[in-house]
């Protein structure tokens, strides 16, 4: 009698406990500013890209030749282009293809930083050869090499996500290793080790787990520069091919025209700025939050 | 410092390896035959084998590598397919505008970064620090290609200061020079600029509540003496840092401010090479500047050795 009311007294410590926990975890997360503000411009563009062309009364692509170059009016919020389509529904739905692009490009680099970092830590004939390897895509700046391997692989969306994946995947690969590295010589390790588990084992059932507060903030980081990459590539006409409107493909029909018509360049080049601070607010927030010990750079 | 000196200088043959067998991959990736791509669909079969004969591509994969490789090191990166001249050339009489941009983005970038780094650390907290932290995050979220664009906007066709687009090279005159790469320069430094002033007020923060400078700020040296000698002193092996990692972006980002502003060097030949399907103009180009990073990144590592003497001790260890 007197175990089972320990058992209940237990069972509802743990419970205050965990509800207490989430509190003050919901309490840091509304305090951080960063995080909060990010958070709302992300969730706002996604909503935008999701549900926004159920409102919107212009196909992206229709042409309207009539209205071309037109500025921004009660029937087309941003303007015209060239080829009097409506900027806005064409940001809209660039909005479908440039979020798309850089969040593919985040779980694909997070996934293959994962297996490469992670293994690298623990195989050291395996850490010589794909650290090497890492240095050298490294080594190259980030939009050349994305520029020479669509030279290569050819204007479509999934070789731009290939490109910017193989780009990326060094920078994730790096955190997950250097993570990976110190979690290894942990004790809790050498202990699942001592009891005989296996490589496998330790490495994605105790490691691995760990390793993925740094690598979420990372991998928000690569979302934001995926989306910038692809813009360029995009604007200097190597990524998605037009009429497909991406941010970068709106951008660089606006270069052309940018005496004549600003509002081509000036909104979508606003919808790129706002989702990058988004995002870059969000990542540094999510650093602060998740792994506090590496925001050096903000006192 | 020697041993350190050997051992960095062994470090980067690797690097330097990997990067030329991924460039030289890159013709590889293409799906189908590279020669058909080049020449289209519409090419007769003897075209092809031509191409192919001259690219190489009838060899093996490794003999081609080597001979590439070889060729490479003694500064033969091929013909240009579609420019009348050898790939070295076009590259050499492409470098001077690049570095001249260069040189003008990394001055404008440590002009406003570092000055705006101390004053946001000495006055931590307050209104000023706020906006050096805003201008920082809005120069790191604005990508170069869109400040282009929003810089011609205003100060090319709204105010109409300065050129839109075009080149001049020094020898026409300093001014004639500047002014076509006074835009591009800002679009290509802000970035690096927000970047280097959030690490100088950092690394600034972390040395001025050392001990070190309350003892000199006691002892009644002038405040201008003790940032300047003492605290900047200290703080420059991060900055020194971020300045040789965001110089590599820095230079990554002439490829789209180039074309942006038309001006003729490296990053417009590349995309122009890209555009075209040049693939020796891409490979030896991509391979140019990125042995040109490695080798800067080098000489910013043993610059270390200079600021920081713990470098050089630490390498004894």
């Amino acid at each position: 009698m007197t175990d089972m009311t320990q058992d209940i007294d237990l069972q509802q410590v743990k419970k205050a406990l965990k509800k207490e926990q989430n509190r003050i975890l919901m309490q840091q997360v509304l305090a951080n500013r960063s995080l909060v503000i990010g958070f709302v411009i992300i969730a706002l563009l996604v909503l935008v890209a999701v549900f926004g062309p159920l409102f919107l009364t212009y196909d992206p692509n229709q042409m309207d030749v009539v209205n071309r170059l037109k500025g921004p009016s009660a029937a087309h919020w941003m303007g015209t282009d060239n080829l009097g389509r409506d900027v806005l529904s064409r940001i809209v739905y660039g909005a479908q293809i440039s979020i798309g692009v850089g969040f593919a490009v985040a779980v694909i680099s997070s996934f293959l930083g994962l297996i490469v970092g992670i293994y690298s830590s623990y195989y050291k004939w395996l850490d010589h050869v794909l650290m090497r390897v890492a240095d050298g895509i490294m080594a190259f700046p980030g939009l050349l090499l994305a520029l020479a391997l669509m030279a290569a692989l050819g204007g479509r969306v999934s070789n731009v996500v290939i490109a910017v994946s193989i780009v990326a995947t060094p920078y994730i690969a790096r955190v997950v290793r250097s993570e990976a590295l110190a979690l290894k010589e942990q004790t809790f390790v050498e202990a699942t080790r001592a009891l005989g588990a296996s490589n496998t084992r330790i490495i994605w059932l105790h490691i691995a787990p760990n390793t993925l507060s740094s690598l979420i903030v990372q991998a928000t980081f690569i979302f934001a520069e995926a989306i910038i990459i692809e813009a360029a590539l995009s604007f200097l006409g190597a990524g998605v091919p037009p009429p497909a409107p991406s941010w970068g493909n709106i951008l660089s029909d606006g270069k052309t025209y940018i005496f004549k018509a600003w509002w081509m360049t000036f909104f979508p080049g606003m919808t790129i700025v706002l989702a990058i601070i988004g995002l870059n607010l969000f990542g540094d927030g999510l650093r602060d939050l998740l792994d506090p010990h590496s925001s050096r750079g903000k006192k | 410092m020697k041993s350190y000196l050997i051992k960095r200088l062994l470090s980067v043959v690797p690097v330097l390896f990997i990067v030329s067998t991924i460039v030289f991959l890159i013709l590889y990736l293409t799906p189908g035959d590279p020669a058909i791509v080049i020449l289209g669909e519409e090419a007769s079969q003897e075209q092809v084998d031509n191409l192919r004969e001259q690219l190489g591509l009838n060899r093996p994969m490794v003999e081609q590598y080597f001979s590439w490789i070889g060729n490479a090191l003694r500064g033969d990166l091929g013909e240009s397919f579609y420019m009348n001249e050898t790939v070295m050339g076009a590259i050499l009489s492409h470098l001077g505008p690049t570095i001249s941009l260069g040189i003008l983005a990394e001055l404008i970038a440590l002009v406003l970064a570092i000055p705006m780094g101390i004053i946001a650390a000495r006055h931590k907290g307050t209104a000023t620090d706020q906006s050096v932290m805003a201008f920082s995050l809005l120069g790191m979220s604005i990508p170069n290609f869109l400040l282009s664009l929003f810089l011609i906007l205003i100060f090319s066709v709204t105010l109409r200061w300065l050129p839109v687009a075009g080149y001049q090279p020094l020898s026409a005159g300093l001014w004639e020079h500047l002014k076509f790469l006074i835009l591009p320069a800002f679009a290509l430094g802000t970035a690096h600029a927000a970047l280097i002033a959030r690490m100088t007020r950092s690394a600034m923060l972390e040395v001025l509540n050392a001990n070190y400078i309350k003892t000199a700020r006691a002892k009644g040296v002038k405040e201008r003496w003790v940032i300047y000698k003492h605290a900047l002193r200290n703080a420059f092996l991060p900055i020194l840092t971020v300045m040789g990692q965001s110089f590599l972006s820095l230079m990554g980002g002439t490829a789209i401010v180039e074309t942006i502003f038309s001006i003729p060097g490296i990053g417009q030949l590349i995309v122009n090479a890209v555009m075209r399907r040049d693939y020796a103009v891409v490979q030896g180009a991509v391979l140019y500047v990125t042995f040109a990073f490695v080798f800067i990144n080098l000489a910013v590592d043993m610059l270390y050795g200079i600021v920081n003497p713990q470098v050089r001790l630490d390498s004894k260890k």
